[in-house]
């Protein structure tokens, strides 16, 4: 096991790393931007090294820094977290270059899953099933189209090199096809620094339906199950839930082994998550890997009881998985509502500023990640999430009922934020009876 | 010449940036015509991008806040001259 790890992130994640560090016995180091002094995690590590100034650019996406810090601290492995450096394969070759373990996939694998046009290329030589669309790249506007004319549409333009609903696309015709084009890899270029996009065919009324995988180093992989993340604002997730009320048990297992396979081919190891898009006919088609624990990783834990941030370090320092596929019962339902400081009211309008006054809710099946104290000021440099409110119930019903009592309880002076919104959600009768799709919010 | 002034201010808190990326030119200089329709900058509030227009066409007069700065909302960040 290690002995000290540095966590390169900052807010809830970077808390919910410094807890299971606590839990496993090893020490934790924080880092912080200028602008991130007073906040939680630096409270409560066990070590904190500052890596400059506010924008994320200088410190938190500063790989000179962390590595600097991470030697200065002699932390012997790095925890990325999820957003800035996690997915950036030159930062964990980096890290081990220097020395460092980096808890998260190789840097090879890592590069491969994070080119999503390649991996899928990869991918649909293996058999797994993916959604019909260009054979890699689309170059131009006239490859696109050509790759519109063979699949049919309406499809969907994606940026190869990342989500997030950057450089994202949809296109009915040939005519919209041509005008959003340039549109779209202008923001991914702007995004992601790569124009790339490749397209797909843009299935309707689809649900984003997602599978928790763990492997260790000595080729054991067990997948833990769904997550339904279909409630998205802008391609980005705003409530997820374990499981997914559309997925049976034959269906399930189809998933997981399909998971699996994605695991083997691209040789992945620790913590990932490969999502897929369900079509109404409960077909499903690969879509990516992400490698990294992702925000909505409480509703696995909920419902599995597994910690899957002490199985990331677990693995990565080295220990085989001893969980058999078999022994994996996820039990309840769990939800998950991120609350951002943004204001539903105006469009959603970032609203950083000082939390006055909080009361987190409580009580049975609830649990709460946040940054958030009292007196906290968010600020606006970063992203918008404040606060993770989880509730587990013993089935759906019961669980949506916590969530609404969790929602309720909560309190706050001083900015804006989602609670209000997610309440709202959970009241709609489409919601409540499990009928989902990606572009349900859109709709409402 | 006693010229009107429109002063382009910040909607929201966040940083502002006179370019549209770290190694580019900046959308305005002092002295330079501009049109309403105009970006001028750009406020970044959690990872959101927001394009300011110069709201009225005139000249750049004054830039009243350095690149990368933290601004507050309504903020006043650059005085055109109307035409």
């Amino acid at each position: 096991m290690f002995r000290k790890i540095l966590i390169a992130n900052r807010g809830e994640i970077a808390l919910r790393v410094i807890r299971a560090c606590r839990d496993l016995g090893v020490r934790a180091v924080a880092v912080y931007s200028d602008a991130d002094q007073g906040s939680l995690h630096v409270r409560l590590a066990d070590e904190a090294v500052p890596i400059g100034p506010a924008l994320s650019r200088k410190s938190y996406l500063n790989m000179d820094a962390l590595l600097e810090a991470s030697r200065k601290s002699r932390a012997d492995a790095v925890h990325p977290g999820y957003g800035f450096l996690a997915e950036n394969p030159e930062f964990a070759r980096a890290c081990e270059d220097a020395g460092i373990a980096f808890i998260g996939p190789s840097p090879a694998c890592m590069a491969l899953a994070g080119n999503k046009a390649k991996a899928r290329k990869h991918l649909i030589k293996k058999g797994v099933p993916v959604i019909p669309g260009s054979e890699g790249p689309v170059a131009t506007v006239a490859h696109a189209l050509d790759a519109a004319e063979n699949v049919g549409y309406p499809v969907i333009l994606k940026a190869s090199g990342g989500g997030g609903g950057k450089g994202m696309r949809i296109a009915r015709d040939a005519k919209s096809l041509s005008e959003v084009f340039p549109v779209a890899a202008g923001e991914a270029k702007a995004a992601f620094d790569l124009p790339e996009l490749y397209l797909e065919k843009y299935i309707e009324k689809s649900r984003h339906i997602e599978v928790q995988v763990l492997s260790d180093h000595f080729g054991n992989a067990v997948h833990l199950g769904e997550r339904e993340c279909s409630i998205q604002k802008r391609h980005q997730k705003l409530m997820e839930e374990a499981p997914s009320p559309f997925v049976d048990a034959a269906l399930r297992e189809k998933m997981g082994d399909t998971a699996l396979a994605v695991v083997r081919f691209l040789g992945y190891t620790n913590a990932g998550t490969v999502e897929f898009l369900v079509a109404p006919d409960g077909a499903f088609y690969f879509m990516e890997m992400n490698a990294r624990i992702q925000v909505e990783h409480p509703v696995t834990e909920m419902t599995t009881g597994i910690d899957l941030v002490c199985r990331q370090i677990r693995i990565a320092s080295g220990e085989a998985l001893l969980l058999s596929q078999e022994k994996i019962r996820p039990h309840g339902w769990a939800l998950e509502c991120r609350i951002n400081a943004e204001d539903p009211d105006d469009g959603f309008m970032p609203s950083p500023g000082t939390v006055e006054e909080l009361v987190l809710p409580g009580g049975a099946g609830i649990r709460v990640d946040t940054h958030l104290y009292p007196g906290y000021t968010v600020p606006p440099f970063y992203d918008s999430l404040i606060c993770k409110v989880i509730a587990w119930g013993k089935d759906r019903p019961s669980a949506i009922s916590r969530m609404r009592r969790a929602l309720f309880e909560v309190r706050t002076k001083g900015i804006k934020n989602t609670v209000s919104f997610h309440a709202k959600i959970l009241d709609h009768p489409d919601f409540i009876q499990g009928r989902l799709h990606t572009r349900f919010l859109e709709e409402l | 010449m006693t010229a009107e002034t429109h002063v382009v201010k910040s909607p929201l808190m966040g940083t502002f940036y006179r370019t549209p990326s770290p190694d580019e030119k900046p959308f305005v200089e002092q002295g330079q015509r501009v049109n309403a329709s105009d970006v001028v900058c750009i406020i970044e509030s959690m990872k959101v991008f927001t394009e300011l227009r110069a709201g009225r066409p005139g000249v750049v007069k004054r830039i009243l806040v350095e690149n990368e700065e933290l601004v507050m909302k309504n903020q006043d960040l650059m005085e055109i001259e109307i035409d």
